[in-house]
């Protein structure tokens, strides 16, 4: 058992500060049990989200020493527990109070997105025929638990906050996931070019190394979502043909 | 006055978990207003928690499969106090329900023929649960939200309901707060469907989240339905016990699917030396016959006995553990890195097959199950009990007023099958959806009284006004003795005195729950939620308590030391919590209709 320092961020969106509190841990404790001892001890009014404690839900996302994690995740025997801990909310969303931040953002953009479009079913009874290795790429994405860490640690939306014209890594993994889907014959290439951004992504790959759920975010769907624009859109000889035959829009489907 | 914004709707259902998302989707559906009232953020509900799959029998595993083979093993592992009619039309309709979640986008597991994999699991005859990997409730709440946010669904996101309103008889709609901002919203509706889950945070040791405060039981019953079978909790054998902050987070049963064994200090599989009677002609002999079974390599092979029901195997554990062949944590070893000695590349089948469990295993406790036995033991996991409804339409005993998934009860009698929970909220929740809107299409609009409003403003308020405040630890701390006593005294193994005992001290918990003050102001204040979610956790707790002490017999998950065999006299009734004149709680004995010739036939040829 030892006590350690805590320095949480408490403030709603008029003003706020990090104050510091000492609390006891205990072996295995996460940084959400600091929290949640916290809250009962000293703070009956800390405000945090969370659910699973289990890396699960994706609701506890926070900073930690300067890191988007899940807290829930996070060990404190990680940590160096002879310096302060700081915990604050994320950065790339609007504040509501102290960990808690305005997430609504993400669910307006995904809103949007073209939803999944089945082809015919295979069979009778309304069921499809799919090989296990034809769907473990999208099972990769599907894991995702919408923690948003990913689009809190990207530039685009975290420091140039173009959160109106990029929808950020959590949305590419979700349309790669509908794209790559073997059932699926919705087209969203056009809507990626336009008016979702993926030229933004410099692919330096910061979404990929806070992701709780190890999704290679970016060489598994942002890439190959940017090598499918650059198919459709930017081929010389492909354009040539389009243009002499104009066959309209080719689906780049796999 | 108190001020407050109102809102209407056709139908408004009160929980997003897979229920909730299923009852809004199918309501919406015919064409009506329909709202749907999250207590947390949209997709993080408890149904993404579950693991281990969605028990439907499609037969793609196993070709012997049935509906039929679904409804006798629900039964049995009910011990026959379910409703039988839910129990029908739940074998009857969950493979569709499922093929409907492939078609909204879910992408299960396959098998080698290209269809959806089914795997073993506890008091399942055959390989039946629907699954991806060990991660099955959040593909199908992910999968409900992203077909639902296309519905015309209009989802209020962190808006806790405090209580309902009726228009007479009816239900009339629901009040409640804003986490954001502590204000105050009024749900006119036509029909209400309640899918607010279940109980678990009245207990100490459990896989629950914060949110699962008996809340719908508790305001449902307040106007006036019915509770039923409330003494029945489920104790999910297999919680991890090590390290002291993540006791109780959930081991999924898959692991036992997969081939893990669970083993004494003496290394002995003790599950070998109790089977049940009523699963004697079910469960192997051998160790090696167990395995044949795992593997599917034999047909003929009978389960091992790790994957009898749950009831019986937390039982199983907590033997162990008090005779002093546990754990050095306090639970038992439950061992599927043994299987390298049965085939190869068992690191990779087992994170393939068990990645959440790899992960939460090595990040929150240093433990690789690849290499070495995990620690577990019981925890709370699940309410059989819960909000009485008619079997086929869902509703309640309060016209308009509806209920599915774990918040209401029926289907899973004394104790519930792993899977026949997924399945249950998918397949009640459409019918709850369906039903509601039929109602509110039947009925005109409802009014609603502005002094009961003012009362529900008042009451939500209290715990703000510390000027009455007495109860110097706060919320927290009352929670915590509740969730102590509850542990203890209504937990695994219950006795009559100490049940009694407890019903005495939810009282003193009541007054004082009565009294707590809450710091700060109405906006984003969990101190003043769980003040006020407290009232609900103690209303299901006393609940869960009083029928306990009525049932004088140990049965499915109620287990009693002082009546430790089962009372066939007790086999008639289910135990019906009802809120009486005077607001005291009251526990009837009601009889349990009797099963159609068909069914008992079907029953009879499972055995």
């Amino acid at each position: 058992m030892a006590n350690v320092t805590f320095k949480i961020w408490r403030g709603d969106k008029q003003a706020g500060d990090f104050q510091e509190y000492q609390t006891d841990v205990s072996e295995g404790m996460v940084v959400l049990d600091a929290v949640h001892r916290i809250q009962a001890d000293h703070a009956n009014d800390l405000a945090c989200r969370w659910n699973c404690k289990a890396g699960k839900c994706g609701s506890c996302s926070a900073e930690v020493n300067g890191t988007p994690k899940l807290m829930c995740m996070t060990r404190l025997s990680d940590l160096d527990l002879n310096e302060a801990i700081t915990i604050e909310p994320m950065r790339a969303f609007p504040l509501i109070k102290d960990l808690v931040t305005d997430v609504s953002h993400n669910y307006r953009v995904k809103q949007k997105i073209k939803p999944f479009q089945p082809r015919k079913p295979d069979n009778e009874d309304g069921s499809w025929n799919m090989q296990q290795q034809d769907v473990e790429r999208v099972q990769e994405f599907r894991k995702c638990i919408e923690c948003f860490l990913c689009q809190d640690v990207c530039h685009v939306l975290r420091d140039h906050h173009k959160h109106e014209d990029f929808i950020g890594p959590r949305f590419f993994v979700y349309t790669a996931a509908l794209e790559m889907h073997p059932l699926d014959e919705a087209d969203r290439l056009e809507d990626l070019k336009e008016t979702q951004g993926v030229g933004y992504c410099n692919i330096t790959k910061c979404c990929t190394k806070v992701c709780p759920e190890n999704i290679t975010i970016t060489d598994n769907a942002i890439i190959p979502l940017k090598e499918r624009v650059v198919d459709e859109y930017y081929d010389p000889i492909k354009k040539i043909v389009k243009t002499l035959f104009s066959i309209g829009k080719p689906k780049n489907k796999s | 006055m108190v001020d407050v914004e109102t809102v209407e709707h056709d139908v408004l259902v009160i929980g997003a978990g897979g229920a909730g998302l299923r009852a809004a989707i199918e309501a919406a559906g015919s064409g009506i207003s329909v709202g749907l009232v999250c207590k947390s953020l949209l997709g993080k509900a408890h149904t993404v928690m579950a693991e281990g799959g969605m028990a439907a029998a499609m037969a793609n595993v196993d070709e012997r499969d049935s509906w039929k083979t679904h409804f006798a093993d629900t039964m049995r592992g009910g011990y026959y106090l379910n409703n039988w009619r839910m129990a029908q039309i739940h074998a009857q309709q969950a493979p569709d329900r499922v093929r409907e979640l492939e078609a909204w986008g879910a992408v299960f597991d396959r098998t080698a023929a290209g269809k959806i994999m089914q795997r073993n699991f506890g008091g399942h005859a055959h390989p039946r649960l629907a699954h991806v990997g060990d991660r099955t409730g959040l593909e199908m709440i992910r999968t409900l939200q992203d077909h639902g946010v296309h519905q015309g669904i209009d989802v209020h996101m962190e808006f806790t309901i405090t209580c309902l309103l009726k228009d007479g008889d009816r239900i009339a709609g629901a009040f409640g707060y804003s986490r954001e901002l502590g204000k105050f919203i009024l749900f006119k509706a036509k029909a209400v469907v309640m899918a607010t889950g279940g109980i678990g945070r009245a207990y100490k040791i459990t896989s629950n989240s914060w949110e699962y405060t008996g809340d719908g039981q508790t305001i449902a019953y307040d106007v006036g339905a019915d509770l039923i079978d409330m003494e029945f909790v489920q104790f999910h054998p297999t919680g991890m016990v090590w390290p002291p902050s993540v006791k109780g987070i959930l081991v999924t049963e898959g692991v036992r699917g997969e081939g893990g064994i669970l083993k004494n200090s003496n290394g002995e599989r003790f599950m070998f030396g109790d089977i049940p009677d009523n699963y004697k002609s079910s469960t192997a002999d051998t160790p090696q016959e167990g395995w044949r079974y795992v593997t599917k390599t034999d047909k003929d092979a009978r389960r091992p006995p790790e994957l009898l029901t749950r009831d019986h195997v937390a039982r199983c554990i907590r033997r162990e553990v008090r005779e002093g062949r546990g754990s050095p944590h306090g639970g038992v070893f439950l061992d599927i890195a043994w299987i390298k000695e049965k085939i190869q590349n068992s690191e990779e089948h087992i994170k393939k097959k068990l990645p959440s469990m790899y992960h939460q295993f090595k990040e929150l406790a240093g433990i690789d199950i690849t290499k070495e036995p995990m620690e577990v033991g019981p925890t709370t996991h699940y309410t059989m009990g819960g909000i009485r409804v008619d079997g086929e339409t869902q509703m309640t005993a309060v016209p308009g007023l509806f209920a599915a998934g774990e918040c209401a009860a029926g289907l899973h009698g004394a104790n519930r099958l792993g899977g026949n929970s997924l399945s249950d909220l998918v397949v009640f929740g459409k019918l709850a959806g369906e039903y509601a809107a039929a109602f509110a299409k039947e009925h005109g609009s409802v009014s609603v009284n502005d002094d009961d409003v003012n009362q529900a403003g008042k009451d939500a308020l209290a715990p703000l006004d510390s000027s009455s405040a007495t109860e110097a630890g706060g919320a927290y701390q009352v929670q915590y003795d509740l969730q102590d006593l509850m542990q203890e005294k209504v937990g695994i193994v219950r006795i009559e005195e100490e049940l009694l005992e407890a019903i005495d001290s939810i009282k003193e918990l009541k007054k004082r729950a009565a009294t707590v003050s809450a710091p700060g102001n109405r906006q984003y204040n969990p101190g003043w939620h769980t003040a006020i979610d407290l009232r609900n956790l103690l209303t299901v707790s006393e609940a869960v308590a009083r029928s306990a002490t009525m049932r004088k017999e140990s049965r499915g998950a109620h287990t009693r030391e002082d009546f430790p065999d089962k009372d066939d006299s007790y086999s008639e009734f289910n135990h019906v919590v009802r809120k009486g004149p005077d607001g005291e709680m009251l526990v009837i004995r009601e009889a349990i209709s009797e099963l159609p010739p068909e069914l008992i036939q079907i029953i009879e040829d499972h055995k």
